[in-house]
């Protein structure tokens, strides 16, 4: 069953553009993207190096402004927010989770939690979402003092510590080995039921296609392909 | 605590070396703000608390002889609260062993009192017994010049007749601050000294029984001491009046004044330099964090911080430093404020010291330190924050470089790749590249303004007293003279010239301005007087018509051709009317000159004069010294090399003080800007010299890229520094401009020579401790690290 029948559209994009001036050469990121994301679901971008995931993402995210096109998250149009609606919509509504981690190096995994929640209207204790990514024992050691694989759980928990109302994950497992990265799916797949958060997340490996509601394919700019799955498998069941 | 202020602390701790460089400028300027401006706070503090507890007069006058009786008369004018009668005289003073002549300025003080006004503190001894007429007080300084205590005798030539005294007491005196003889410029302390002694036998000597020739008075709150000297000057008319004059004319207070002036431009110019420098290396320093800290800053973004808690963010960074620094400047600053003011009781000898620190002092240290390196600052944390969070998160991209002005103008052929590398680094930061540009010449600067003054000072000594002033002796009368006594000066074995002048104190006036000055008649074609024009060369003094000193001419705005009033204020006190014909280039205090003649004719009296300028045969100088002071008609003598001598000595330790701190701020200033920006400079570009090395360049061949950057930057610095300082010793000069002397714009090659000296030394300096941070890249981390 589809579950995208009966559910609300979170995010409406239409002929979305993102066009980089390096010099003399433009780069197209993203060549006109007609998009929608329902309330509730887990999506997965698929696509190779390039072809504009984390560009479409940080957009959705409202990191990055589009060049041309029209992008709505419930009643927020992203396209003409100011600076500061863009700050609020984030800081309410997002939660993200970094290709490259982006830790503070000078604040322990506890403390770079706390400083999304102390900021958030219901976030959940900082020592909950470290548990959820199964670091309960190194709340105290810095962004130095964890590994990559350990750097990125904590990247994971602060994204879902707000209780964010969407969740965007650039390569959420990306370092990960199969154990540990069916350990962080798991916890996003919780939030994801548990909370109702729309997700969405990107990835190299196919295999992690299987737990989404939907795949979206990009290749140079450009959605090649959506398809929906009829199941969603749990995590433990991927073929890493 | 909130996770983002934790972030601060640590951050703050990480780099706390750096911190603590920047917090030791800050340290710095507060600290000589603070000090300098509390000192100045507390001279002034003390001066008034003095001045009020020892009733020091509001109006003063002398006057010939006028009977006690007067005195009741004017007490009665209305406003004047305090009337004190006074016998005062000039004497000529021995001092055993010391042959040179010595100028007393003797005054009457009521048996046993302090007086009634000016009245004088005890330092040490007791005070005149009553009845004795052999007893007198010494002012402090002449006192400690001459090493005389309590108890020690000295030999005073009072009214012609030699008279041994016995000091009984050390004083200080309200009217005595500053202690100048009649006539110099600069205090000489071994040669000029003011006594007191009983009134009666000082009026005895001076035939005043009865009688007084000095007058000051206290007037109540709220009058105009101008309308109490024009009834005072109607009244003492018939007397000998010589004019009263208020208490801002007054000798001591007015220099005094003048010299705190000079300090407040001090106080100010050095604290705004090390503020500007502090707020140079917090760019720098913040500049590189932030650029460091950029993904963190996208990722605080990303989070739903918004650009203004980012911003606040490094602000509370930076102000966290400067806290850091504002309180230890803060008590350092008091420190040694209260220690300098201590130096400065001793130095103008005030019998106390009331340190007063004004909480304005302390907010607007504060408030300048803070806002100035939030300013410093802010450009880098803007920068950081304007960066959209999707772009700040990606590595910083490889920077934009293009050809540089000069490659395009097509002189590329002539730079190797390495200066083609240092060429477009400058010119792609030119914002970076100007700021180091200007520290550096502000330190260049700086350094000038130490050795323009000492070149100035020369300057003014060689116009003033080898130019215009060409005598070895200047005598002074006791009153106007016949001229004929320039005859039995020239019998004098060993004076082989001399020239008369005569002197009359004198209120100029021009329009609504006035100026209360003396009047020079002197000889037109002098030998040892000359006037000078702009150009320094000798003027001719035309038979009719007055001379101005050029800075006298600017007060009055007067012009040649003009006619000016000339209120004397001694005998019949005529006004006179005189066209000015010219003005005379002149570095040290204010007159008019006429020719002797017509200024005698003016004053409807013979030739008189009240001096003579001496040319002495050297070998001859003691015998001449002790014949003048066996003339009674001779009230003091100034002697030419010890007036030069006495000026130095004057400006001397200021002078030496000055160029101190500003060698060593020069020195600080430019090592820590050439040493900051190159340490960042080689963080940033780590990775590429690294690289560098690793396709086979040699050590040597790596520093040409950051050491030719700094020499171009510190050869660019150096004329701009040259052009700068040149600006700041006009200012200066400008800022030093009194009526008591003027300082000349005069910088010698020296001056530019040694700014840019010292400022090629520090460049080394830090070039070396660049050279050898070199040695210390390391190639392989560098090409493993991320960014
Ligand atoms: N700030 C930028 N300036 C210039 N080009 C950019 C910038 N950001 C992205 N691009 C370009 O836009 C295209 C899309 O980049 P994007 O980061 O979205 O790719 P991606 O699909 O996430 O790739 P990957 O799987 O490697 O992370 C790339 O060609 C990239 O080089
Ligand atoms: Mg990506």
């Amino acid at each position: 069953m589809s579950q995208s029948d009966n559910k609300n559209v979170v995010f409406h994009a239409e002929g979305l553009t993102k066009t980089y001036q390096m010099g003399e050469v433009q780069v197209h990121a993203l060549r006109g993207i007609d998009l929608d994301l329902y309330q509730g679901e887990l999506v997965v971008m698929l696509g190779p190096s390039g072809s504009g995931k984390s560009t479409l993402l940080n957009i959705l995210g409202g990191l990055d402004s589009a060049t041309s096109g029209n992008v709505t998250y419930m009643d927020h149009n992203l396209v003409m927010a100011s600076e500061k609606e863009l700050t609020e919509y984030r800081r309410y509504h997002v939660g993200f989770v970094f290709q490259f981690y982006n830790l503070i190096p000078s604040l322990t995994a506890l403390e770079n939690i706390a400083v999304v929640t102390e900021i958030s209207r219901n976030p959940m204790k900082p020592e909950d979402a470290l548990a959820l990514v199964g670091l309960s024992e190194r709340l105290h050691h810095f962004p130095a003092q964890l590994s990559g694989g350990e750097q990125q759980r904590v990247a994971i928990a602060r994204a879902i510590a707000k209780n964010p109302d969407v969740l965007l994950c650039d390569e959420p497992t990306g370092a990960l080995d199969s154990k540990t990265g069916i350990v962080v799916l798991e916890a996003l797949q919780r939030v994801n039921e548990e909370m109702g958060t729309t997700t969405a997340v990107i990835t190299h490996n196919a295999g992690i296609a299987m737990m989404a509601d939907r795949v979206i394919h990009l290749a140079d700019g450009k959605i090649t392909e959506v398809h929906s799955n009829e199941s969603r498998l749990r995590p433990k069941e991927l073929t890493w | 605590m909130r996770a983002i202020d934790i972030k601060l602390w640590r951050e703050l701790w990480g780099m706390r070396m750096q911190a603590l460089a920047i917090a030791l400028v800050i340290v710095s300027g507060v600290s000589i703000f603070i000090m300098s401006l509390s000192t100045l706070d507390s001279l002034y503090e003390s001066r008034e608390v003095y001045y009020r507890n020892h009733h020091f007069a509001h109006v003063f006058a002398s006057l010939k002889r006028a009977p006690l009786s007067l005195a009741k008369h004017i007490e009665e004018i209305p406003g004047v609260d305090k009337v004190e009668t006074r016998v005062v005289a000039l004497v000529n003073i021995d001092v055993m062993g010391f042959p040179d002549p010595v100028t007393g300025h003797l005054l009457s003080l009521p048996d046993n009192s302090r007086g009634l006004l000016n009245q004088v503190y005890l330092h040490n001894g007791r005070l005149i017994e009553p009845g004795q007429d052999n007893e007198i007080l010494l002012s402090k300084e002449f006192a400690n010049a001459h090493g005389l205590k309590p108890g020690d005798k000295l030999r005073a030539t009072i009214n012609g007749r030699s008279k041994k005294l016995t000091i009984v007491g050390i004083t200080l005196s309200p009217e005595f601050i500053y202690q100048i003889a009649p006539g110099a410029l600069f205090p000489d302390y071994k040669r000029y000294g003011v006594l007191w002694m009983a009134r009666k036998p000082l009026a005895t000597a001076y035939d005043m029984d009865g009688a007084f020739n000095d007058v000051t008075l206290t007037l109540s709150k709220g009058t105009n001491p101008e309308d109490i000297i024009d009834r005072l000057d109607d009244m003492l008319k018939s007397y000998g009046g010589k004019g009263a004059y208020a208490r801002k004319d007054q000798f001591s207070n007015r220099f005094l004044s003048e010299e705190l002036k000079q300090q407040e431009t001090i106080a100010t110019i050095f604290p705004v330099i090390f503020f500007g420098v502090a707020a140079f290396l917090l760019n720098v320093v913040i500049s590189r964090l932030i650029s460091l800290e950029r993904e963190q800053i996208a990722g605080l973004k990303a989070f739903g911080y918004s650009d203004l808690a980012v911003g606040l963010h490094y602000i509370k960074l930076v102000l966290m430093i400067v806290g850091l620094g504002l309180i230890g400047g803060l008590f350092l600053g008091i420190w040694l404020g209260k220690g300098l003011s201590n130096i400065y009781m001793v130095f103008y000898s005030l019998p106390f010291m009331l340190y007063t620190l004004k909480p304005q002092v302390i907010l607007a240290a504060a408030f300048i330190s803070m806002g100035v390196s939030v300013i410093g600052t802010l450009y880098a944390v803007r920068g950081a924050i304007k960066l959209p969070p999707a772009q700040a998160m990606r590595p910083e991209p490889p920077a934009v470089y293009r050809a540089t002005l000069l490659e395009r103008l097509g002189l590329q052929s002539r730079f190797s790749q390495p200066t083609r590398m240092i060429l477009r680094h400058v010119e792609r930061r030119p914002f970076k590249t100007m700021l180091t540009t200007l520290g550096i010449a502000m330190a260049c600067g700086i350094m000038m303004t130490g050795s323009f003054q000492e070149s100035a000072i020369d300057y003014m000594v060689e116009v003033q007293y080898s130019m215009s002033q060409r005598e070895d002796l200047i005598a002074n009368f006791t009153e106007p003279t016949s001229d004929r006594s320039l005859y039995s000066l020239q019998g004098i074995q060993g004076i082989e010239h001399a020239e008369g002048f005569r002197s009359v104190p004198a209120r100029l006036r021009f329009e609504h301005r006035f100026y209360r000055t003396s009047v020079e008649g002197i000889e037109p074609n002098g030998d040892l007087l000359r006037l000078l024009d702009t150009e320094l060369r000798p003027i001719q003094l035309p038979d009719n018509g007055v001379i101005l000193t050029d800075y006298l001419a600017e007060i009055l705005h007067i012009q040649p051709g003009d006619r000016l009033t000339i209120e004397v204020l001694e005998g019949n006190r005529p006004t006179l009317e005189v066209q000015v014909v010219g003005t005379t280039k002149q570095y040290l205090g204010v007159t008019a000159y006429l020719q002797r003649r017509a200024l005698n004719q003016l004053l409807k009296e013979g030739n008189a004069i009240s001096g003579a300028y001496l040319r002495v045969d050297k070998r001859y100088e003691d015998t001449v010294y002790a014949k003048l002071k066996e003339m009674p008609r001779v009230a003091g003598v100034i002697i030419h090399d010890t007036a030069i001598q006495a000026f130095y000595d004057t400006l001397a330790e200021t002078i030496l003080f000055y160029t101190f701190i500003t060698t060593l701020l020069g020195a600080t200033i430019s090592f820590g800007v050439v040493y900051n920006s190159m340490r960042i400079a080689l963080s940033e570009r780590n990775r590429e010299l690294a690289s560098l090395r690793v396709l086979g360049f040699t050590r040597g061949e790596v520093a040409y890229i950051l050491l030719g950057e700094l020499a171009l930057l510190t050869l660019i610095a150096i004329p701009i520094g040259l052009t700068i300082g040149y600006g700041l010793c006009a200012y200066m000069a400008f800022e030093f401009d009194t009526d008591l002397y003027r300082i000349p714009l005069v910088l010698g090659q020296n001056a530019y020579a040694f700014a840019a000296t010292v400022v090629i030394v520090s460049a080394l300096v830090s070039g070396y401790m660049i050279w050898r941070n070199l040695a210390h890249l390391d190639m392989v981390a560098v090409l493993k690290s991320k960014e």
